[in-house]
């Protein structure tokens, strides 16, 4: 029945002017002009659509048809004077045809052909108009869904990636998260997630459910930037695209200016990170001339306006610690000082067995390894392999060599990545062959 | 929307009736009631006796099969439900916090089918 639809629409041009006759075809620009429009209005166009259809189903199918259409016509009929203007009136043809054919399904009317704004509504150009996309990021970010569904929608409907992407850059089968992204969605329409954003006094609730999503997305990048997994590494760039999308549209929120903050100070290491052969190279030993200037400016700077307004939370904090890393010509110029000040106040904002264990480290670092040792006894991180391996590190620093051997051991035993593992192998060696006098306290240069 | 609130607690560590503690259980409850009302969300809801007074049926092969006690022998039972009208989650989980239950127990959120 998949013709039935389009007789019931006298003009399927899916032209909102009626320029046509004055364009000329032109299959490059065609090409660039769609590449851009992508780029630049997908996520709101669809935002926009699932407001008005209320279906995110159906409004990612009808974008779809929409963009096939256009990848169709454009280069025969030139490109429409406004882009996304006409992505939306096509795809809100598509949909409203697709409504037509479930409702002669289901033999009754459909109420959207009748509450909607009808075919000739118009590309909002208002800039005042409230954007979409806050409600798109808010719902796919609700916390009455799993961690995982969360990160996969959002990479699907925001951040416009496919299932197939999303699933090899998190080492996942495409059908498993094909079925977790339907599931999300599913329930989304079946528990009545309302598609909203939060009000002012919802968001200390809500927040942190997107801040969440943005970090992981960010980490499973930061982790697995080995060199050997590009794809992952996109991952890193996606999540500062999604932290900027955030902060666009969230401008006087100081977590979401901390979060990507954080994301572009350590993004400002990332060229340094590891050597050419794909090991991981410690802060300390990282040649600091290769860090991102760029990323650094703009990251302490977004950490510096965040904290302006006085309500520091997890990610102002981490931001500005990474920022105090950043500002330090070398690692022995570090202000460790200050880093333990920082970590204080973030195991008061959000105490977390993690947070004091870099405090323990900053401590060891600021104020001599043993200091560091007695804060880092009894932490309840059993399997955390960054434990033992910071335990370890603070060991060799107090020259401690056996204990640091053993420490390592325990580091290893809990530790499944083989970059890091290669590295903890190569320290505990050093610190076994009693080279440890000369190894330094290293931390480990990762997303906390 | 309907949501069916299901409010799961510690048998063991209930308040006994007749205790203070019992007493402002009971008024907490009366506050979710009195809550739910003035929002128009409140379509009725019980408590339940004890899940040492459950029986759990089935019928196979045409013969009614009973067993004592409740369906899942877990540490924490069904106590009680709500019958719920809100706009959306958002609202039935604001309100499903306000359940004094939720507070030493679980409250379980789930959307009514509706067959329309």
């Amino acid at each position: 029945m998949g013709d039935l639809g389009e007789s019931g629409v006298p003009d399927v041009s899916g032209e909102p002017t009626g320029h046509r006759s004055r364009r000329e075809a032109d299959p490059i620009a065609a090409d660039v002009a769609l590449v851009d429009v992508v780029r630049a209005d997908r996520t709101r166009i669809l935002a926009g659509l699932i407001k008005r259809f209320g279906s995110i189903d159906l409004a990612e199918d009808a974008l779809q048809e929409a963009l096939v259409e256009a990848a169709r016509r454009w280069p025969l009929d030139g490109v429409p004077p406004n882009p996304p203007g006409w992505l939306v009136v096509t795809a809100g043809r598509r949909a409203l045809d697709q409504l037509r054919r479930e409702a002669k399904r289901a033999g009754k009317e459909a109420n959207a052909m009748h509450s909607s704004g009808g075919d000739g509504e118009s590309w909002p150009e208002d800039p005042e108009i409230a954007d979409e996309r806050l409600r798109l990021i808010f719902t796919c970010c609700h916390p009455a869904l799993s961690l995982t569904a969360r990160v996969g929608l959002t990479l699907r409907l925001v951040a416009g990636l496919t299932t197939a992407e999303i699933a090899e850059a998190f080492l996942a089968e495409e059908a498993t998260m094909a079925q977790r992204i339907v599931r999300a969605k599913r329930k989304i329409a079946g528990a009545g997630i309302a598609y909203r954003v939060p009000e002012p006094h919802e968001l200390p609730a809500r927040l942190p459910a997107v801040l969440a999503v943005i970090y992981l997305v960010f980490n499973e990048g930061y982790t697995a930037s080995s060199g050997d997994s590009l794809v992952r590494r996109d991952l890193c760039d996606e999540a500062i695209r999604l932290g900027r999308l955030l902060v666009e549209l969230m401008p006087d929120e100081p977590e979401a200016l901390g979060l990507l903050g954080l994301l572009l100070l350590q993004q400002s290491r990332h060229a340094s990170r590891s050597a050419p052969n794909g090991e991981l190279v410690t802060l300390e030993l990282q040649d600091r001339s290769q860090w991102d200037g760029v990323l650094v400016g703009e990251g302490s700077e977004l950490v510096e306006r965040a904290l302006r307004r006085g309500s520091p939370g997890p990610y102002q904090l981490q931001a500005a610690i990474a920022a105090v890393h950043a500002e330090a010509t070398s690692a022995s110029a570090t202000d460790w000082v200050q880093i333990v000040g920082l970590y204080t106040t973030l195991a008061r904002v959000a105490p977390s067995p993690v947070v004091a264990l870099n405090r323990a480290v900053a401590v060891g670092m600021a104020e001599g390894p043993e200091a560091g040792l007695v804060l880092l006894d009894d932490l309840p991180l059993d399997g955390y392999h960054y434990w033992p391996a910071a335990r370890a590190e603070l060991l060799v620093r107090a020259g401690r060599a056996a204990e640091a051997t053993a420490a390592y051991d325990q580091a290893l035993s809990w530790c499944d990545n083989d970059v890091e593992r290669r590295f903890l192998t190569r320290r505990r060696e050093l610190a076994r062959t009693s080279a440890g006098a000369q190894m330094g306290g290293e931390v480990l240069d990762r997303a906390e | 929307m309907r949501y069916l609130a299901l409010i799961y607690g510690n048998e063991a560590t209930m308040a006994a009736p007749g205790t203070p503690a019992f007493g402002e259980m009971l008024a907490g409850y009366g506050a979710f009631g009195a809550e739910a009302t003035k929002q128009g969300a409140m379509n009725g809801g019980d408590a339940l006796l004890p899940s040492t007074t459950a029986t759990t049926v089935r019928v196979r092969g045409g013969e009614v099969l009973t067993t004592d006690g409740p369906y899942a022998e877990t540490k924490e039972q069904l106590g009680g439900y709500y019958l719920l009208t809100c706009p959306d989650l958002d609202a039935a989980i604001a309100l499903a916090a306000l359940i004094p239950g939720a507070s030493d127990g679980a409250v379980e959120v789930r959307p009514i089918m509706e067959f329309d």
